[in-house]
Formats: structure tokens, sequence, C-alpha cells
């Protein structure tokens, strides 16, 4: 199919300019193109999840008996996973809704992964919590006889209800561009492809009336998503809090999940731009200046990271009971000690510096800071879930825990499972948001550019 | 059976007091069908059993093997709580003198309680419904401490519990239903007192535990990837008996009863329960997490049975079928 990549065509009726449709052929550009690479890519992530699958069903014929779980600390890489997928869901609607709702132009060539991000996040941290479970085919009950006292209940209707949101809100935006693809790709791609693109494109023809109401329908929903996806980490929070013990049963649990799940979506979101950028050639729509802000974004939110962490300890730290002490020990001494200051230093303090000076403010630099604050979120879930539990209720020694290869394997194959889902969306979707692009570069051809502008071009 | 010769040796059976309070207990305890503190009716059993092992002789092995109990009665009332004298529900609770437990340091011997509880129920390994910790005493020396479920009355794991499998009776016991759990094991985090247990796997269980009907009211047999714990014997009291480990305790340092009626018993003599709450100056465990535990506590380290505080260490606990079920598997809590 490489032949019909060139020649741009003049379309009837819209007057387009050069600029756009330049742009329509670097979105349209990845439906049309395989590379042996990503042929790889895609073997190599389906292997994962192969292995995966083989690895869970051990677990289905034995029983949790298969992982490092026991007794006294009964959730392990499982839950931890489940907590770290679900904060990086918190890339879209943070990006995405906040963003629109404060009227950051900035923000729209990477709304669109910003949002696909969320939820294909979102589908793999539900399913890290369904591998946890020991009769995960009775997840039914929860329909038929839930108890509403249960944080579990509240967080399967937060994470519901969050899913359905940020599929709206990735599908609404994005029907203007599914109408472009149906328009330009009929008879170039497969039948089934085509009428996707052509169902959930609904009808859309541009004109004035529809226009109106896709941009109220946009606004309405990016201001109904953002509690929705404060309320999801806060009740995934409660899970923890809402138990008696002393690392977890704690007022600040809600925000700092929040926090920390917004910083992860912010780091998850900068490097997966990086890569598409590189790898769809869009550097002339995803910038350095993109990058910068993102920056920015993921400096505040390692700042409040650190704040809350400071409140946190220090508040708890002060009085020192003696659970609290042993938990502290553990974390900042001795058991759990390596993980807490590759944490501290790797994930929150390495990222600062990168941000704050201006050489190392760059894409390579961020992307680096973001590959840290990643694996550092993954470490800080892992020992807030295994630290907590790790504390004894009574006189007994304290338990240990190391995930086995079954979790380890499980825990991959939904990595692969998120990269795929993510690869195969920037593949078939179109991953920059055309239409609103094409909208605001209008605006800014119409008007004389101000003198700050002017200076930037 | 070593687990046949202690039941039908036990003084309980002999014992008048203790079955005074045990005969008004259960509702079957009117029924004609019941002639005896162990002998539950066992008549349907037959059905089971033949259908487990095709073989109608072993029907009446069943009464023999112990599971009396945990067999379900024809009109099975286990869904009505057990009524008082004056037909209010029973609201059954556990007094433990401490001052009477030395872990069975004088016995030579395993915690009796932890054993009676496991042969009883048919608990997997490594499941000790009512383990003995030790615990460090401020002075120096230790204590030791029988800890049952404490049957909450504001059960953290109740509340918790997304399917509401576990779920707290009229009768106050806190239960869970192995046949809706979906083992999600939030209410073992929840539990501030380490009293939930987790089937990882298969758990060895002798291959008479097949045997019994499961109820939630005897977690018989076990059933993998559920919570299980301590259900205060409710069905052995139905029956008109005491608790396993009430009944095996060699010191007869466990009172159960029912604060209703406001009695208690060991075994061996009937006393006021909330007198004798007073009078010994009980406590509950982590008493400020609000949580109102049915199991109270009278301080002690062993000493009225002459434990030295200072001689630490009991005999840690063994399962009598760990060998003897092929393909299970058993690991540490």
């Amino acid at each position: 199919m490489g032949e019909v990549t060139e020649s741009p065509k003049v379309h009837p009726g819209t007057g387009e300019s050069a600029w756009d449709d330049r742009l329509d052929e670097h979105v349209i550009a990845p439906v049309k193109r395989a590379g042996r690479g990503y042929v790889l890519w895609l073997v190599g992530l389906s292997a994962m999840i192969v292995w995966g699958v083989f690895a869970y069903s051990t677990q289905v014929r034995d029983g949790l008996y298969v992982t490092g779980m026991r007794d006294r600390i009964s959730w392990g890489l499982y839950i931890s996973s489940f907590v770290f997928f679900i904060g990086i869901s918190h890339a879209g609607t943070l990006i995405s809704a906040i963003l629109r709702v404060s009227n950051a132009s900035w923000r729209t060539p990477i709304t669109r992964i910003a949002e696909s991000i969320t939820v294909v996040a979102l589908v793999t941290g539900g399913l890290m919590v369904i591998v946890d479970m020991g009769k995960p085919l009775r997840l039914y009950q929860m329909f038929i006889n839930g108890n509403w006292q249960s944080p579990l209940m509240w967080d399967m209707f937060a994470i519901t209800i969050y899913l359905t949101a940020s599929v709206t809100y990735l599908l609404v935006p994005m029907v203007p561009d599914l109408a472009l693809f149906r328009d330009r790709l009929d008879g170039r791609v497969p039948r089934f492809q085509w009428w996707i693109y052509a169902v959930f494109s609904f009808g859309w023809r541009g004109n004035t009336a529809q226009k109106k109401s896709l941009t109220k329908s946009i606004s309405l929903l990016a201001v109904l998503i953002i509690p929705i996806a404060v309320s999801v980490h806060t009740v995934v929070s409660w899970i923890f809090a809402m138990t008696l013990r002393v690392s977890w049963n704690s007022t600040i649990f809600g925000f700092f999940f929040v926090t920390g799940a917004i910083f992860s979506g912010i780091a998850a979101l900068i490097l997966v731009l990086a890569v598409v950028r590189r790898r769809f050639h869009l550097q002339e729509y995803i910038t350095s200046v993109h990058f910068e802000y993102l920056g920015y974004l993921l400096l505040t939110a390692a700042m409040v990271m650190l704040y809350s962490n400071a409140s946190e300890y220090i508040t708890k730290g002060f009085h020192a009971s003696e659970d609290d002490l042993f938990a502290f020990r553990e974390l900042f001494l001795t058991e759990f000690a390596p993980l807490y200051w590759f944490y501290f230093f790797g994930g929150l303090v390495f990222p600062i510096l990168i941000v704050a000076f201006k050489r190392t403010r760059n894409v390579i630099g961020l992307s680096i800071a973001s590959a840290f604050v990643l694996v550092a979120m993954f470490i800080e879930r892992y020992f807030i879930v295994v630290a907590g539990l790790r504390v004894p209720l009574m006189p007994y020694e304290p338990a240990s825990y190391a995930p086995t290869w079954v979790e380890w394997s499980v825990f991959g194959a939904g990595l692969a499972l998120f990269l795929l889902l993510l690869t195969l969306f920037t593949k078939f979707f179109p991953v920059l948001a055309v239409w609103e692009m094409k909208e605001e570069h209008e605006a800014r051809m119409a008007r004389v550019p101000t003198e700050h502008e002017a200076v930037e071009q | 059976m070593q687990f046949n010769r202690r039941r039908s040796n036990h003084r309980v059976e002999s014992h008048p007091v203790g079955l005074g309070l045990a005969d008004g207990l259960g509702s079957e305890g009117s029924t004609p069908t019941s002639d005896g503190p162990t002998a539950v009716p066992v008549s349907v059993s037959r059905r089971n059993v033949l259908k487990k092992l095709g073989a109608g002789g072993l029907a009446v092995a069943a009464p023999a093997l112990g599971l009396g109990a945990m067999v379900k009665p024809e009109n099975a009332q286990e869904d009505r709580p057990a009524l008082g004298p004056r037909g209010r529900v029973r609201q059954w609770g556990m007094i433990i003198d401490l001052r009477r437990c030395d872990g069975c340091q004088s016995q030579g011997t395993p915690p009796q309680c932890t054993l009676a509880c496991i042969e009883g129920h048919l608990a997997p390994e490594p499941m000790e419904w009512i383990e003995i910790y030790e615990n460090e005493m401020s002075g120096g020396g230790t204590q030791f401490l029988p800890t049952p479920c404490q049957q909450c009355e504001n059960p953290p794991c109740v509340n918790v519990c997304p399917v509401a499998a576990t779920y707290s009776q009229p009768d106050g016991i806190v239960a869970i239903d192995q046949e809706r759990c979906i083992g999600c094991r939030l209410c073992m985090a929840a539990c501030p007192y380490d009293r939930r247990f987790f089937n990882w796997g298969t758990a060895p269980v002798p291959p008479e535990a097949l045997l019994a009907d499961y109820s939630p009211a005897h977690q018989v047999p076990a059933k993998r990837g559920t919570v299980m714990k301590c259900d205060f014997c409710t069905d052995l009291v139905r029956a008109g008996s005491l608790p396993q480990c009430v009944q095996a305790c060699p010191q007869d340092a466990i009172y159960y009863g029912d604060l209703e009626e406001d009695i208690a018993t060991n075994g061996v003599e009937v006393v006021g329960f909330q007198d004798y709450l007073t009078r010994n100056n009980t406590y509950r465990l982590k008493e400020d997490l609000g949580t109102r535990p049915r199991v109270h506590y009278i301080p002690g380290h062993g000493e009225d049975v002459g434990r030295d505080p200072e001689s630490t260490g009991r005999l840690p606990t063994e399962w009598p079928w760990a060998d003897r079920a092929k393909g299970a598997v058993t690991w540490e809590r």
C-alpha cells in the first residue's frame, strides 16, 4: 500500500490548506504502513501475553498457592500493579480534561494519546484485580449480592463508570477524525476496518450544527470526567485506608493516591508521546514545547508527592506508635529501604532536577526521567501494599513475601497487554486530534499574531 | 482415631453442669431426634454418604467418624438462631482466663484447644483457628494468649466484604459463606487480629471431610480460593455441646456462654457472664479500635496452674492428617 501515500488530494467543498493536507497525511500514514519492526514488536508482546496466560493457567489449576502470597501478606504484585495501572489511567483526564477546561490550547495535539492511555490502562488494571481473586468466576456475585458498605464495591462502580466515561471521552472528540478516515480510506483498508470508521463517525459531515453540538458535548464530558477520575483513585486508596492497618489507615491516602496517579500518568504520557512522535514522524505537531510543559506538570506533581510524603510521615512519626516505628524502620532502614530510597531519589528528586535544569529539560532528558518515575511509582505501589501488610498484627514474626515466576509472568503479560492495546490503537486510529488542530490552526492564521507569538515562530 | 477417643472420653459428656446450659441452647434440643449432646441426628447422612462412597454400610460410620454435627439434620434449622429460655436470640460470647493458660506446657503437648479445633473442624494445615500467641509482658516474661476469632460486634471484615459472604449472624457470630466468597482477601487485610485464613491451595484434609454437608456453620470441606476462620462451633452448641476448644482445655480456662441469658460455662462451673467479667477485670484485644469483640480476657500468665512466666515456648501444632491426603499441599502462614 506504500504507493498511495503521496499526492495529497484536494477535497471537494472544504478548501483545506496545504497544512491541513500534510496533517491528514501524517495521521493516516500509520494506518497504511506496517514495517518489520512493528510486526516483531507485536509478536514479542503477544508472546509475553501467551506466556502470562500459561502462567495464569497454572494458578487456575493449583490455586493461588503458586504465588508468593500467604495469609499474613495476602496481597502482592497483582494488587500493586492494579493500583499502578489505575494510576496510569489518570494521564488522559489530567492532560485532556483539566487542560481543556482551563483552555490551555497547547494540549490539543497530545490529548488523543493521553485519552487512549486512560482507556487501555483501565482495562489492564481491571484485569490485574481479577487475576488476584481466589474465585474469579464468582465476580457476578458483586452484581447480585453486592455489599454497598465495601470499598471494593465502590471501587468496582467507580472503575466501570470511569471506563465508560473515558471510552466516551475518547470517542466523542474522535468522531470528526474517524469521519476523515472514513472518507480517505474507503477501499484502501479491509472492509471491516473501514466499517468501524464509518459506524463510529456517526454520519459526521462537519456542518455547523454538528460542530456546535460536538463542541458542547466535549466541554460537558471534560467537566464531568474530572470528578469521576478523582473519585476513582480516591476509592482505590480507600481499599487500603478503610482497614485498620497503621500504614494504611490515613486520611491523606485518597489525596496521596490521586497525586501519585496524576504523577505516573504524566510520566506515562511523556514516554508514550516520545515514542509515538518519533515513530510516526510527528515532530512538527508534538514539539519540544509540549515536552517542556509536560515537564513542568511532572515537576509540580513530584513536588506535591514530596509534600504528601512529608505530611504523612512527619505526622505519624512525631508520636510514633510501636507499629508506626516498625513500619518506618522497615521502610527507611531495613527491609524496604532500597525500594523506598530508589523511589525517593530516582522517582522524585531525579525528575525534579531533570526538569529544573534547562540543559536536561528536553525530550531525551524527560523521557529518561519519566521512565524513572514509572518504575519508582510501581515500586511505591508495591511497598505501600506489601510493607503495609508486613506490620505484625499480633505477636508473631513478620511474614515475608517475594513474587513467584507466575506473578511476574502475569504482571509481564499485563504490561504487554497495555502496550499491545496502545500499539493497536495508534495503528488503527488517528493519534492526533486532527479536527481540533485544524480548527485551532485556522483560528491562529485568521488573527494577527501577537508580538510574543511572532517572536516564537 | 485419636479424635474420637478424646471426645468420647471428655468430661463434658458426663458433666451435667455443662449440659444444663447446652440443653436449652439449640432449637433441636427439644426435638425427639436428639438423644444426647453428641448424637446429632444423622439420618440424612446416608444419602450423602451413599452418593459419595457408594457403600450403604458406611452410612452408620458417619457419627463414628465424628461428623455428627457436620451432617445436616432432616429439617435443617441452622438458618434460625438459637433461642434462650425466654425466646430471645442467644448472644454467644467467650471468656478466656489467661491465669489458667500455660500453652499446655504442663501437659507436654501442643495446645489442646488448637488440636481439638483442628480435629473437630477438619481444619487444613496451617490453619489454627484458635492460635496460642506468646506475648511478651512489660515486666519481662511471657503470657500465652489463646486467640480465636474475636466475633466482633462491629466487625471490620464484614464491613469490607464486597459480596457479603462474611456476615454477622443474629446470634452475634461472624460467619463466612464459602460458596459465595470471591477470594478477594479484603477481609484478611481488614481483620486486626490476624484471624482469617485463606485456602491458597488444595489443603490436606482427611477423607471423611468429603462426607460432610457444607454449611457456613461448619466450614467442611475446605474450599480452595476462599477464606475460613473460627465459627465459635455454633453447630456443636446447637447440638447441645460446648465448642471444641472449651471441651479440650485441660485447665478449663475457656468459658463459653450467652450474654443474653447472662451465663457462661467452662464445662465445670456455671458463672454469670457479666458478673464474671466485672469481678475479674477482663479486657478485650485492641479495644480502642472499636471492633467490640465478644471474646473477653482475664489478665494473667498461667499463674493459677503454676506456670513460671520466664518459661517460654510451647510445642508447635501438628496436623494429624498431613500425610493422608494425596496431591494436597501445605503452606506457611
